[in-house]
């Protein structure tokens, strides 16, 4: 929502997925996605667990097969091993006893898909050093990544998905499982990656809420389908009402959004009526 | 002093010509398997390394028994088993278990039919426990041979090998052929559990590839020192393994006592004692520094 990021001609789009359908075994998970994500935006990918948030940005990293569409990453048609794209995937599990550094695994986000013996170098190491720097994590460098907190393994996995010098940087679920402190500061340290070195962040949440002060664009998913623009346009009833294909309300409390399913058939009670739709979907 | 020396090597060791051939093919059969084992122990892929030893088993056994050297059919059976192994599905979690666990049990009947036909009293012995002092030149060479492959292969796919262990989703963003790289690390893996049957035999080959592995895990941070560590750990354990079986000759019973016994032996104390270092490195760092980094033998030893 940070206006300022918008004054002059609009960007370049470094991405843009025009009308993708994806199907798995039978069942629709996209249905016509379209959106474009400029150069240096932050961009929420935002819906409940189900919605097809995963299945999208597999899609966007070539890993996916689509019935239709086409995903243009900075203006080429997309393929696997694009430099210009990081990832961090949800739900890395490092193990506590692995042999590794976190600079080692920057390290290999650096040359990871090169086969042969690493050959040490002053400019790798200077590279792995600046990235590390560029997340804050030259404090734990030389710890077992596996034995670092949730939101330091993650730190080191952002360091590892930018050391390509990605035009875009892709994050599913990245604050799941992270305590609000370390959430937030992820958020401050990706709004300020964005800013400082160009990148695009398409970032994947089921809880929106944090994401508001950082984020230039919503991508709102909702049953596979997906709605886009400013936060201020793509939250709202009628938007997310046709998204999910039942009414729903959105209500703002002390500065916070609640997108709140309406009365259906599935509700049997008044009380049930007030329940957020994510915690729903989930169910 | 000289009395000690004559103690701990007996006459005739450094002469003998069997010696000489166990002394290079133990080395390089441990080299080979600390290697691959430090990949195996961070894959957790033991269980499948073990039943590729079984598959080994089987594959030796049949060898002989149609009169072929075992080594081929060591290695041979085991890279198919691998390739079984790989097609039930060692790619999944949760199928991987199932897949071992039904390769494992065919080659043990398959092993256990083979040596009952063979009516050799020395092949049991040969194929589940080890020859290493009995084998010939041509098998040195062959060891070696496929043990310089093996390593070769492991090099060139540390990288992406590493990349897949620690997330095969990252591993896939960045166009690494994840299942071709997991299938090459499975061949060489056979390969190397095929060269240890013949030195410790089938049955403990999976003590030289998982031991000396999980020692050097516990000494170090980085993969590079453990793939080392491993190598120190495997080659001092199996030539430490020779002389005391040697020297066992001298002890009374007038006969030698098993090589994989010893050599097992060793690799044991090995773990156990990297054990002991780790605890210690870890308590000396929270007691010596205010702020407990997480604290590694190797930064102590740096």
């Amino acid at each position: 929502m940070s206006d300022s990021t918008r004054i002059g001609p609009p960007a370049a789009d470094v991405l843009r997925v025009t009308g993708v359908s994806v199907s798995l075994s039978g069942r629709q998970i996209l249905d016509d996605v379209s959106f474009a994500v400029g150069a240096g935006e932050f961009t929420g990918l935002i819906g409940p667990n189900g919605a097809g948030k995963t299945t999208l940005l597999r899609v966007i990293l070539g890993l996916q097969r689509t019935a239709a569409g086409t995903v243009e990453v900075a203006g080429q048609r997309h393929s696997r091993r694009n430099p210009a794209v990081g990832y961090v995937p949800q739900k890395v599990l490092l193990d506590p006893d692995l042999p590794m550094r976190a600079r080692d695994l920057v390290a290999l986000g650096a040359d990871g898909h090169r086969f042969g013996i690493p050959v040490p170098s002053r400019a790798r190491r200077d590279a792995v050093a600046e990235m590390l720097h560029a997340v804050d994590a030259d404090r734990f460098a030389d710890a077992r990544v596996g034995q670092l907190s949730g939101g330091e393994q993650q730190r080191v996995l952002i360091a590892q998905a930018l050391i390509s010098r990605p035009k875009l940087l892709l994050l599913d679920e990245p604050l799941a499982n992270l305590d609000l402190r370390s959430a937030q500061e992820i958020i401050g340290l990706l709004a300020r990656i964005a800013r400082q070195q160009e990148v695009a962040v398409l970032l994947s949440a089921h809880e929106m809420n944090p994401l508001l002060p950082v984020m230039d664009r919503v991508v709102y998913m909702a049953a596979g389908r997906a709605a886009s623009g400013s936060a201020a346009e793509v939250i709202q009833g009628d938007v997310l009402s046709t998204l999910y294909g039942h009414h729903v309300d959105v209500l703002h409390v002390h500065g916070r959004v609640l997108v709140v399913a309406g009365t259906d058939d599935k509700c049997d009670s008044d009380d049930a009526a007030f329940v957020t739709v994510p915690a729903r979907e989930a169910s | 002093m000289h009395r000690i020396y004559g103690w701990v090597f007996e006459p005739g060791f450094f002469a003998s010509q069997p010696v000489h051939v166990a002394l290079v093919i133990g080395g390089v059969v441990a080299v080979v398997s600390a290697a691959t084992g430090v990949f195996t122990v961070m894959r957790g892929q033991s269980f499948g390394g073990h039943a590729l030893g079984d598959v080994s088993a089987a594959g030796g056994s049949g060898a002989l028994l149609i009169g072929f050297s075992p080594i081929a059919g060591f290695v041979g059976l085991g890279i198919v088993g691998a390739g079984v192994m790989d097609l039930i599905g060692v790619q999944r979690l949760r199928s991987r278990d199932l897949a071992t666990g039904i390769v494992l049990g065919a080659a043990i009947g398959m092993s256990a039919l083979f040596l009952y036909v063979n009516t050799s009293s020395d092949a049991t012995q040969q194929i589940l426990f080890g020859s290493i002092f009995t084998d010939s030149s041509a098998t040195t060479g062959v060891v070696v041979i496929l043990g310089a492959l093996a390593l070769a292969t492991l090099a060139a796919i540390c990288r992406p090998l590493l990349l897949a262990t620690v997330s095969p989703d990252i591993a896939a963003a960045r166009g690494i052929p994840v299942r071709l790289i997991g299938i090459a690390y499975m061949l060489t893996l056979a390969v190397s559990v095929g060269l240890s049957s013949v030195a410790t035999g089938a049955i403990l080959s999976t003590a030289l590839l998982i031991g000396p592995a999980a020692a050097a895990l516990r000494l170090t941070r980085r993969v590079s020192t453990a793939v080392l560590a491993a190598c120190l750990i495997g080659v001092a354990a199996t030539w430490v393994g020779i002389l005391l079986t040697y020297d066992s000759y001298y002890w009374g019973s007038a006969r030698r006592l098993p090589v994989s016994f010893f050599i097992v032996a060793v690799v044991f104390a090995a773990y156990l004692l990297a054990g002991l270092c780790s605890r210690w490195a870890v308590s000396r760092a929270a007691t010596a520094t205010v702020t407990p980094a997480v604290a590694s033998p190797d930064q102590i030893a740096a």
